[in-house]
C-alpha cells in the first residue's frame, strides 16, 4: 500500500468555526434559554442569547388585576424564592399607599426573607456543583429545602410558589408550630451547611473547575448592571438591605461578603458567606420576635381596614368590618396616583418593582425591574475565550432562572 | 452633600430651559427632557465629578393614548452608587415617529432592556446594534404592551365570552 | 381394559404418507396470541419508565423536590432521568409552554420511539393555567397528545408522584397493538404527526 500524500493548493482549507446550539431544552441549561455558540475548537468564540421561551406577559397582565391579586404573578418570577418577590411588591404597595407596618410584622418578614434567600442559594450553589459533576451535595442539601418548605407550608399553606402575606402584614400570625419548625430548622442546619461547604470549597477538583472562569471586572460588571451575589463577587458592595433598608433591616447586625476577581469560584463563595450571614440575621430576628409578649405578640398586620380585609367572623358579623370587606373587593377603596419604585436585595439581586398608578383600582402601568434578565447579556463577555465546559460552569453559577429572565 | 435640590440646581444650570417638569414623588426626583437630548443628559450624569450616576437601573416605556404628540414616555431610572441617590429622567415622543437615540454606547444594560423596549412598545432606538425582538416569538407584527391590544389570545375557540367575560 | 379407540372415523384418502387434519376456523385478533405476555411486558415496561424532564419553570423545582431523598421518584422505577429523547419512555412537561416554545416540545415528542406517553405536570402545560395570555400556550395538547394530566400550581410531589402512577397503569394495561391500531393513528393524524 502505496502512502499518499495529498497535497492541497494554499488556502484552499479554511478554518472555520462549528456552531453548537445550547437549546431550550438541555441539562445545563437550568430554565429554556438558547444559547447559539460558535466554537473554535473548544474555544468560545462568540455566543448568541435567545430568551423569551417563558414569556408568560406579567406585565400586561398586571394591567388587568388589583393591586392585591398581583401577589401571585409575582411568586412566579424567581420561583426559588417567591416570598422574596411577594414581600417586594407588598413593600411597593405600602410605599404607595403609605402604610407603615408594625415592628412585629417586620421582624417576622425578614425571617421569612431570609429563608427564601437560603432556599434560594441552596438550589444554585448545589447546581453548580452538579453540573462540575458532584451530585451528592445538590440531593443532601434538598432534604434541608424540605424543612424550609414546611415552614412555610405552615404560613401559607404552600410550599412553592407562595403568595405569602398581604399588604400590611401576613394573613395570619405564626403559630407554635411554626415556631417549633423554625427551631428544628436553626438547630440542624447549621451542620449542614458546613458539611455541604467540606465538600466544595477547598476541593481541588472543585477550585480548579471554577477558578479563574467566567471573570468580569467591577467596571464591566457595573456597566452591565449587574447587582446582587454576582456583584458582590466582582468586589462591589452594593446591597439593597444596608443601602435603602426596608422593613426594618437596619435593626440587624450583618455583614456582606464580597469578593475579588468575580469569577465562579468567587460567586460560589459569595453565596456560601451570603448563607451564613442569613442564618445569622433569622436567629436575631427570632429572638427579637420572642421579645414581644402578651397583646403585641398578637400583632400580625398593621391596623389598616382600608386595605386589609378583615376576619371572616367580623364580616358576618359587624357592620364596618362588611362595609371594609366590600369595597376592598369590589375596588372602591382610594388607591392614590403616582409614581413608585421600591427595591429589595431578592437572592439575585436588586428586584425593582416601578407602579405607576392612576387612582384606579388596577395599576396603569407596572414595570418588573428583573435582575437575571439584566445580567444575562453579560454571558458573551464573560465567556469568549474560554473553554466550553468552563461555559456551563458559568452559565450555572450566574443563578440564571428562565421565569424571571423573561417575565 | 449631594442633594435633590442640588441637581435640580446643576440640571438646570447646565440645560437651563429645556429640563423641566421636575417633581419628587416619595422622594425621587424626577424630570423630563425633549427626546433628542436624551443622550446629551445621560452623558452630562455620567461624566460630571459631583453628580455621577454611572450605574442604570432600570429602562422601560409606558403608553400614554391621551396625551396626543406625547404618546410614548420612555422612563431612564439611574443611581448615584456612592451617594446613594436615585434620579427617573424621562423623554416624551409622538407615537407615529417614537425614535430615541440609544443609550448602549454609555451602558452596556441598555442593550437589552432597549430591546425589550422595542418588542414591547415599538419604539425604535436609533444606533443600537442589534434591535431584535427579543420575549415574544419573531413573527409577531404588532406591539403588544400598547394599551389598545388586548391581553388574551383573540383567536381561541374553545373559550366561551359569555361565561369568561373579556 | 382397554375400550376400543375409534378415530379417524371420516374416511380420508391418503395423499401423502402424512395426512393432516383441516385446522378448524379460528379467531384472529389480540389477546389470543400473546395474552400472557402481554401483561409479563406490560409489568416489565410500568416499573421501569425513564422519564424525560422536560422542566421549563417552577413545576421543575417541585420535580426536583420530588426526585430529591423525601418524595423519592426513584423507587417507582423512574432513578435514570435521561435527557435525550431518543430514550426515554415518558415526556414530562412540567411548567409553562410559550407560543415559542410550543415547536420544541413537538420536536422533542417527535423523536421519540414508540411506546412513548406524555404526562402534562400543573396547570400551565394541562390548560395554560393563569396565564390567558397572547403568548402563553393554552395547554400542551395544542401541539402533542397528553395521557396523564396533573393539576397543580404547583402540583405536590405526591401529585406528581400519583400521575406517575396512573402512568404506569396505562403502561402495564397497553396493549401491544395500540401503536398499530387505527384509532392511535386517528389520533397523531389529528396533530398533524406521521
Amino acid at each position: 500500500m502505496s502512502e499518499h500524500h495529498i497535497k492541497l493548493p494554499e488556502g484552499s482549507i479554511e478554518k472555520t468555526t462549528s456552531t453548537l446550539n445550547l437549546g431550550p431544552t438541555h441539562p445545563a441549561t437550568h430554565g429554556v434559554f438558547q444559547n447559539i455558540l460558535e466554537l473554535d475548537g473548544e474555544r468560545i468564540v462568540s455566543t448568541t442569547q435567545t430568551v423569551g421561551y417563558i414569556h408568560r406577559a406579567f406585565e400586561k397582565i398586571a394591567e388587568r388585576r388589583p393591586l392585591y391579586q398581583i401577589t401571585p404573578l409575582t411568586d412566579r418570577l424567581n420561583y426559588c424564592s417567591s416570598p422574596l418577590n411577594n414581600m417586594g411588591w407588598h413593600l411597593t404597595c405600602e410605599k404607595l399607599l403609605g402604610i407603615s407596618t408594625p415592628k412585629r410584622v417586620d421582624y417576622l418578614r425578614v425571617i421569612i426573607m431570609e429563608l427564601a434567600r437560603i432556599s434560594d442559594h441552596l438550589i444554585c450553589n448545589s447546581i453548580v456543583g452538579v453540573d462540575a459533576g458532584a451530585y451528592t451535595g445538590f440531593l443532601y442539601v434538598m432534604q434541608y429545602r424540605e424543612l424550609i418548605y414546611e415552614i412555610y407550608e405552615e404560613v401559607c399553606g404552600s410550599r412553592l410558589t407562595t403568595n405569602i402575606g398581604r399588604i400590611g402584614g401576613f394573613e395570619r400570625n405564626f403559630n407554635d408550630i411554626a415556631f417549633t419548625k423554625l427551631e428544628k430548622f436553626l438547630k440542624e442546619y447549621p451542620a449542614v451547611l458546613k458539611e455541604f461547604e467540606n465538600l466544595f470549597q477547598r476541593n481541588r477538583i472543585f477550585m480548579e473547575r471554577t477558578m479563574g472562569t467566567g471573570a468580569i471586572s467591577a467596571e464591566r460588571a457595573l456597566n452591565y448592571g449587574f447587582t446582587g451575589p454576582n456583584l458582590r463577587a466582582a468586589g462591589v458592595d452594593y446591597d439593597v438591605r444596608v443601602h435603602s433598608p426596608y422593613s426594618s433591616y437596619q435593626d440587624f447586625e450583618f455583614k456582606i461578603p464580597v469578593g475579588k476577581t468575580g469569577d465562579n469560584y468567587d460567586r460560589w463563595l459569595v453565596r456560601e458567606k451570603e448563607m451564613w450571614e442569613s442564618l445569622s440575621i433569622i436567629e436575631q430576628a427570632y429572638r427579637k420576635v420572642q421579645e414581644f409578649k402578651g397583646k403585641d405578640a398578637e400583632v400580625f398586620h398593621a391596623d389598616i381596614p382600608e386595605y386589609y380585609l378583615p376576619e371572616k367572623e367580623d364580616v358576618y358579623t359587624k357592620m364596618e368590618a362588611l362595609i371594609w370587606h366590600f369595597k376592598i373587593i369590589m375596588g372602591e377603596t382610594k388607591i392614590p396616583a403616582g409614581e413608585v419604585y421600591m427595591s429589595v436585595e431578592a437572592a439575585n439581586g436588586e428586584l425593582g418593582f416601578y407602579l405607576i398608578s392612576d387612582g384606579g383600582r388596577t395599576p396603569y402601568r407596572l414595570h418588573f425591574r428583573r435582575p437575571c434578565f439584566i445580567y444575562y447579556q453579560a454571558y458573551e463577555e464573560l465567556t469568549k475565550g474560554g473553554m466550553l465546559s468552563d461555559a456551563i460552569m458559568t452559565m450555572s453559577s450566574l443563578n440564571l432562572i428562565a421565569g424571571e429572565m423573561d417575565g | 452633600m449631594l442633594t435633590n435640590e442640588n441637581i435640580k440646581q446643576r440640571l438646570v444650570g447646565k440645560f437651563g430651559e429645556q429640563v423641566s417638569n421636575f417633581e419628587e414623588p416619595y422622594g425621587l426626583l424626577s424630570f423630563e427632557a425633549p427626546a433628542e437630548m436624551n443622550l446629551k443628559v445621560l452623558n452630562f450624569l455620567y461624566d460630571d465629578p459631583e453628580l455621577k450616576f454611572r450605574f442604570l437601573t432600570d429602562l422601560c416605556a409606558v403608553h400614554y393614548p391621551d396625551n396626543k404628540g406625547r404618546e410614548m414616555a420612555l422612563v431612564y431610572l439611574l443611581h448615584n452608587l456612592t451617594d446613594n441617590i436615585r434620579l427617573r429622567f424621562k423623554v416624551f415622543t409622538d407615537i407615529n415617529k417614537p425614535d430615541i437615540y440609544t443609550a448602549t454606547g454609555l451602558f452596556s444594560a441598555a442593550n437589552w432592556m432597549e430591546r425589550e423596549t422595542y418588542d414591547f412598545y415599538g419604539v425604535n432606538f436609533v444606533g443600537h446594534p442589534n434591535l431584535k425582538r427579543i420575549q415574544n416569538v419573531d413573527e409577531m407584527d404588532y406591539f403588544p404592551m400598547r394599551k389598545e391590544f388586548p391581553l388574551e389570545d383573540q383567536s381561541r375557540i374553545d373559550k366561551d365570552d359569555d361565561m369568561f367575560g373579556r | 381394559m382397554s375400550r376400543p379407540v375409534s378415530y379417524n372415523i371420516n374416511d380420508k384418502p391418503l395423499v401423502t404418507d402424512i395426512s393432516i387434519g383441516e385446522m378448524p376456523e379460528g379467531h384472529q385478533g389480540e389477546g389470543f396470541f400473546a395474552t400472557s405476555l402481554n401483561k409479563v411486558i406490560g409489568l416489565a415496561r410500568k416499573n421501569s419508565i425513564w422519564p424525560l424532564p422536560f422542566a421549563t419553570s417552577c413545576c421543575g423545582i417541585e420535580f426536583m423536590a420530588t426526585m430529591g431523598s423525601h418524595y423519592d421518584l426513584a423507587r417507582f422505577g423512574s432513578e435514570r432521568v435521561g435527557f435525550s429523547p431518543r430514550q426515554c419512555d415518558l415526556l414530562m412537561v412540567m411548567g409553562t409552554i410559550a407560543k415559542k416554545m410550543g415547536p420544541v416540545v413537538k420536536q422533542v415528542y417527535l423523536q421519540m420511539a414508540e411506546p412513548r406517553w406524555v404526562m402534562a405536570v400543573g396547570a400551565c402545560a394541562s390548560s395554560g393555567g393563569i396565564f390567558d395570555t397572547y403568548s402563553v400556550l393554552q395547554g400542551i395538547d395544542q401541539v402533542v397528545p397528553v395521557d396523564v394530566y396533573v393539576p397543580g400550581c404547583p402540583p405536590r410531589p405526591e401529585a406528581i408522584i400519583d400521575g406517575v402512577i396512573r402512568i404506569q397503569q396505562l403502561v402495564g394495561r397497553e396493549s401491544l397493538r395500540r401503536r398499530n391500531s387505527d384509532q392511535y393513528k386517528s389520533l397523531l393524524e389529528s396533530y398533524g404527526i406521521q
